[in-house]
């Protein structure tokens, strides 16, 4: 499935091989050559001979070389080539899953099928293109030039090609699954190295250190244990090849020695045969490397192969017709019609059976415990998760009915996550649109992070670092407050977005949402402080929904949300409040 | 791992150092020694025997058999002895490689546990992981690599030149002279292509950069719409790692054809003038033969001993990442006392301490716990709280000042038996990769499984382990856990403990307040008669508080509980009415 990215490569993926073999065969000819010099030239004295084959030598060094350097262009290109392919397409494929499928995969891990994946599969078809078929060439080459000198003395190859491959084969064999299970016992020890360095509070505070070294050393005796098991089980490979090569050789000469007693052939024909033996096995150790070499190659293009056939999970219309596109001020902002959502096939429903309605401007609280689903149901509105059951709609239409740019107009998100891209704060609030530095200091001011553009050089221009980590939480979290709002989306979902400010900045926040913005906005909180002024509050438990209304009311009928709230404002302490007249 | 450019001074350091670790195995390294120099020997010696027997079959009729089977015997047993004792000669080499990162790596681990908190917090995670692992791991290669090429390179460049010597002085001085000639193409390309392979690093680090990054923002990317440009963005990167690549590529692989084609002429020269001299009289044509395995061999141990330094030089400086964690200064344990019984009568007098000497963070700070008292903290981000708990458990230590339980300065008690009078729930939910029973009884790994129960149903976490796949022996991965959850087992972790002084940091700040609630109880019945010191900014935990101390810039700014603190009307009463801003609305 992968070999289509060498596609656009197919003159360089057939010319490298092949220049490859005309460089295998001036090797092979180099044999032959010698043998000349012996037989014909030293047996009989015959000088213009060893000249002669000395300028063919010569040549064929030239011609080798000339070949080689061809075919090592040709490979590097088709291989270089097919990984660019490969990555961008796997880098689209992996922006375009959707969000379920990312969690499924791992973030970690997509990370790394594109970095380190592509380039171990990279060297492993550029090592393929050049070595693939020039090993085995030389290798049958070898035998084949040596059946044409002498069959008879020949005949000693068919025993020990057979053998070599075997014994190559058998230790590589075992071998492969053992580098694999010591890969996973250093895992295992790294695992352990960092849970020491991250818990290192805990662990010390526990007084655990000596039982933390007691494992790590089990595990590194482990380890150990296993890495020379493993070497010794490796280190067959070069002793028993050279047994089987130069025992090989001593059959030849033997039966060689007869042939040439007999007159049959020269000593040069005993030495050419001799010479393709040593090159064979040079051959086949290269061939061992090679294979290892392919077969890491192998594991990480199915490991790529496994992300680009995973099903994005997510569809959009190409462009949703014109009624979809308008939208009407008298329809619902946004509907919810018995919705549920299940992350998995197997698990329990994060939201189940959620019905409601939201005007164009209002605000609506969200309001649960922790894994009530709060996350789960505004996920919903922007399509990060399609619901299992029921639908959502947007100004009067499915939210599977707008095609993705449409879909992305309407809502803006600021999610639970800080993120914040490396690249300029303005980068970073446009996110690839359009808007003036006065459009974009009104979103800042009305998300309060003025005073941190003010307060780092250049202003908008300033840097953000990677991870925003020049950046406070509070900061952070303040930019990505006003991102979404440069968008000036009709639809506003903040969840549990204001987590890391204080509890004045987060008041004056809504305060500025809602008196500069006419926006439908969603706000997750655990706060009650922050919610207890929308128009509508969805309250909800263990997924389903507990209460639906607005403040005054849900205290009257709500257990859950008077439970919630009194935790967070202990009555004696809210009557204090209101017996003293309010607090300024 | 490159750029480890080492100065010569600091290459012998670290080499002493190894030693330290190596040397333990020193018999082994004679031994490894000794057999790759017989090895060598034997495997250079077999094709001259082989060349004798060739120069036995002269021609028709002029073939010694006696003499063709008495080296066919003699090889024979000297290829099993090669084979044997390189065998051996790996495994020795084997053992001395892992044995010796193991042992450096096993010491490493009982520094890193001793480390003081502010090495640790102040370098990241990340790099001291790759040092103990990756950069050990190389440096085992390496070592491995040096034992096993090293010094057969040396003996066989050696003895192949007696060998040849022994055959022909000239063709042994042409092969001697020529064979540089690979030295300096290689080079050459290598000095080519180095630039081009530093590109691609720099140009593969910005990818990567940027696949972190998208990847981790995907949620961002998907609301913003951002896949177009953050595709275009990719692309443009990756198509000049392709320009780069292709040339670094190519250029580095030069190199073998280049040295090949020298060979190959070097080839054809041995044979040429090894003709004549045979004509001459001068050399054999078996002797012709070994020459020219030699031709065909001579560069290979140079090459090997080029990259074996190369790769030497690399696992030195990998060794040396590794020393400097096994040689930062551990903690260093001054105190004796172990008082066993604590009563939690907390005084701190003058303190002051900072993380960066050079800007003050916490200074005269004074207070005074008595023994079952609740104590809250409170004040803004950064002012100090976190700082204080970590003086607290000596994770740090004071600049100045002292800390004293039941009269006793923390600087005379043993880090363990102050540490185990606390019990501690930090904000940050840290679990071990282990079953949940082990995670819990984690400050008592003898609890029962009735005395786990117990505690995590005070906790309040038994309803959801209970639903666990294997309940107790469920093993915790990473991601299975809501950040509720994991802070519930990491109270449930105290719970179990009874600790005489109770720390809590943050500690159910990811809690919903329902449960939270329950959970309060069950702390208020924990902490009844025993010190607890607690970071919240919940007002109910607050509230309820003996002491509140309110911090700002590392200086306690006022003390009182709730109701002298209202009345003051100072910075406390603004945090406060700060909360309840929504109500009056």
């Amino acid at each position: 499935m992968l070999l289509r990215y060498l596609k656009p490569y197919r003159k360089e993926s057939i010319l490298a091989p092949l220049f490859k073999l005309l460089e295998a065969l001036m090797d092979l000819i180099v044999p032959v050559a010698v043998a000349a010099i012996i037989d014909k030239g030293i047996a009989k004295g015959n000088k213009p001979v060893i000249f002669t084959n000395f300028a063919i030598m010569i040549i064929l060094a030239a011609a080798g070389l000339a070949f080689s350097i061809t075919a090592q262009w040709f490979a590097a290109r088709a291989s270089v080539g097919f990984s660019t392919g490969l990555r961008q397409d796997l880098y689209d494929h992996i922006m375009r899953l959707s969000l379920k499928e990312i969690d499924k995969h791992g973030r970690d891990t997509l990370i790394t099928r594109m970095t380190s994946d592509v380039n171990t599969l990279q060297n492993g078809v550029n090592m393929a293109l050049r070595l693939l078929l020039r090993s085995p060439f030389i290798v049958a080459g070898s035998m084949i030039l040596s059946f044409l000198i002498d069959a008879k003395t020949a005949m000693i190859f068919a025993f020990v090609v057979p053998l070599l491959a075997v014994t190559i084969f058998l230790i590589m064999r075992y071998t492969i699954p053992l580098y694999r299970k010591v890969q996973s016992r250093l895992d295992v020890l790294l695992g352990r190295t960092r849970e020491n360095l991250t818990g290192a509070r805990v662990i010390r505070a526990f007084s655990r250190e000596p039982a933390e070294v007691k494992e790590f050393d089990r595990e590194n005796d482990d380890l150990t244990r296993l890495n020379e098991f493993t070497g010794r089980l490796s280190a067959l490979m070069n002793p028993m090849t050279f047994a089987i090569i130069n025992i090989g050789i001593i059959v030849l000469i033997k039966t060689g020695a007869v042939r040439i007693n007999s007159g049959a052939i020269g000593q040069g024909s005993v030495v050419a045969m001799y010479n393709y033996m040593a090159q064979m096995v040079i051959e086949l150790v290269k061939m061992a490397g090679l294979l290892v070499t392919l077969n890491r190659g192998w594991a990480s293009g199915d490991r790529i192969a496994e992300i680009l056939k995973t099903d994005p999970g997510m569809t959009y219309p190409d462009k949703a017709d014109d009624s979809v596109k308008e939208e009407s001020g008298s329809k619902d902002a946004v509907s919810f019609s018995n919705v549920s959502l299940k992350y998995s096939e197997t698990g329990d429903d994060a939201i189940k059976n959620i019905t409601f309605t939201v005007k164009p401007g209002q605000t609506v609280g969200i309001i649960g415990g922790t894994g009530s689903g709060k996350s789960s149901l505004v996920n919903l509105i922007p399509r990060f998760y399609d619901a299992t059951e029921g639908s959502v709609s947007l100004f009067g239409h499915d939210v599977r009915d707008y095609d993705k740019d449409t879909l992305n107009d309407l809502v803006a998100v600021v999610p639970q996550k800080a993120v914040l891209f490396s690249g300029s704060i303005r980068d970073n609030l446009l996110m690839g649109r359009k808007a003036s530095d006065e459009e974009i200091m009104n979103s800042v001011r009305i998300a309060q992070a003025e005073n941190v553009i003010m307060s780092k050089p250049g202003g908008l221009d300033a840097k953000i670092e990677q991870n925003g980590r020049n950046l406070s939480g509070g900061q952070r979290q303040r930019l990505t407050i006003a991102r979404a709002l440069v968008k000036k989306s009709p639809v506003l979902i903040m969840d549990d977005s204001s987590s890391a400010l204080d509890f004045a900045t987060d008041a004056a926040l809504r305060r500025a949402i809602r008196e500069k913005l006419d926006m439908t906005v969603f706000i997750v909180s655990q706060r009650t402080s922050s919610i207890m002024n929308a128009d509508v509050i969805v309250v909800l438990d263990d997924g389903k929904m507990a209460g639906l209304g607005t403040h005054e009311e849900l205290l009257d009928s709500c257990d859950i949300y008077r439970e919630i709230y009194e935790s967070q404002y202990p009555s004696d302490i809210t009557e204090n409040i209101k017996a003293e007249g309010g607090v300024a | 791992m490159s750029g480890g450019k080492l100065k010569k001074e600091d290459k012998n350091v670290i080499l002493k150092k190894v030693w330290a670790f190596l040397g333990r195995y020193r018999l082994l390294l004679v031994l490894s020694i000794a057999f790759s120099g017989i090895t060598a020997f034997l495997t250079l010696y077999i094709p001259v025997l082989f060349g004798n027997m060739i120069d036995d079959a002269a021609g028709k009729g002029k073939v010694d058999f006696k003499g063709i089977a008495s080296y066919s015997v003699q090889i024979l047993i000297f290829i099993i002895v090669t084979a044997l004792m390189t065998w051996i000669m790996n495994a020795i080499n084997n053992r001395l490689a892992y044995r010796t990162v193991r042992d450096i790596r096993s010491r490493a681990i009982r520094q890193i546990v001793k480390l003081p908190l502010s090495y640790l917090d102040s370098h990241s995670t990340g790099d001291i992981v790759s040092r103990v692992i990756a950069d050990a791991d190389q440096f085992s290669d390496g070592l491995l690599l040096g034992l096993t090429q090293l010094f057969s390179g040396l003996m066989t460049i050696i003895f192949t030149l007696v060998f040849m010597l022994m055959k022909s002085i000239p063709i042994t001085l042409i092969i001697v002279v020529m064979t540089p000639v690979t030295f300096v193409i290689a080079r050459f390309i290598a000095t080519r292509s180095y630039k081009k392979f530093w590109d691609q690093s720099i140009i593969r680090g910005e990818q990567t950069s940027l696949v972190n990054e998208m990847i981790s923002g995907e949620d961002v990317v998907r609301a913003f719409g951002y896949e177009k440009i953050s595709s275009d963005r990719f692309r443009e990167i990756n198509l000049r790692l392709q320009d780069c690549s292709e040339k670094a590529l190519f250029f580095s692989s030069l190199t073998n054809p280049s040295t090949r084609a020298v060979n190959s002429v070097i080839y054809a020269f041995v044979a040429l003038i090894g003709a004549f001299m045979i004509l001459g009289g001068h050399l054999t044509v078996g002797g012709l033969t070994v020459l020219l395995t030699y031709a065909n061999q001579y560069m290979k141990p140079f090459n090997d001993i080029s990259s074996v330094i190369t790769e030497l030089q690399n696992a030195l400086a990998c060794a040396g990442r590794i020393f400097e964690i096994i040689e930062t200064p551990a903690e260093t344990e001054t105190g004796r006392l172990e008082p066993a019984e604590t009563k939690g009568v907390v005084a701190i007098k003058d303190v002051a301490f900072s993380y960066d000497k050079s800007s003050k963070l916490i200074e005269d700070f004074n207070l005074d716990v008595k023994s079952g008292m609740r104590v809250a903290i409170v004040g803004p981000t950064g002012c100090g709280k976190t700082t204080f708990i970590n003086l607290l458990m000596r994770f740090y230590d004071v600049d100045r000042g002292s800390i004293s339980i039941d009269g006793v300065n923390l600087k005379e008690m043993t880090r363990h038996a102050l540490r185990r009078k606390f019990g501690m729930v930090l904000q940050d939910t840290w679990l071990m990769h282990s079953t949940v029973r082990e995670n819990i009884a984690f400050g008592k790994p003898d609890a029962t499984d009735e005395e786990i129960i117990a505690a995590a149903k005070e906790a309040k976490s038994y309803s959801f382990i209970k639903k666990m796949p294997e309940g107790l022996d469920t093993i915790i991965e990473e991601d299975d856990l809501s950040q509720g959850e994991k802070q519930l087992l990491c109270i449930t972790r105290v719970m179990l403990i009874h600790p005489d002084i109770l720390i809590l940091d943050e500690a159910t700040s990811s809690i919903d307040t329902r449960t939270e609630m329950l959970i309060q109880s069950a702390f208020d019945k924990l902490m009844k008669g025993h010190t607890s010191f607690i970071v919240a900014h919940r007002l109910k935990t607050i509230i309820n508080a003996d002491v509140i101390v309110v911090m700002k810039d590392g200086r306690i700014i006022e003390t009182g509980n709730h109701e002298e603190l209202m009345k003051k009307g100072g910075f406390y009463y603004d945090l406060y009415n700060a909360q309840f801003d929504g109500i009056q609305r």
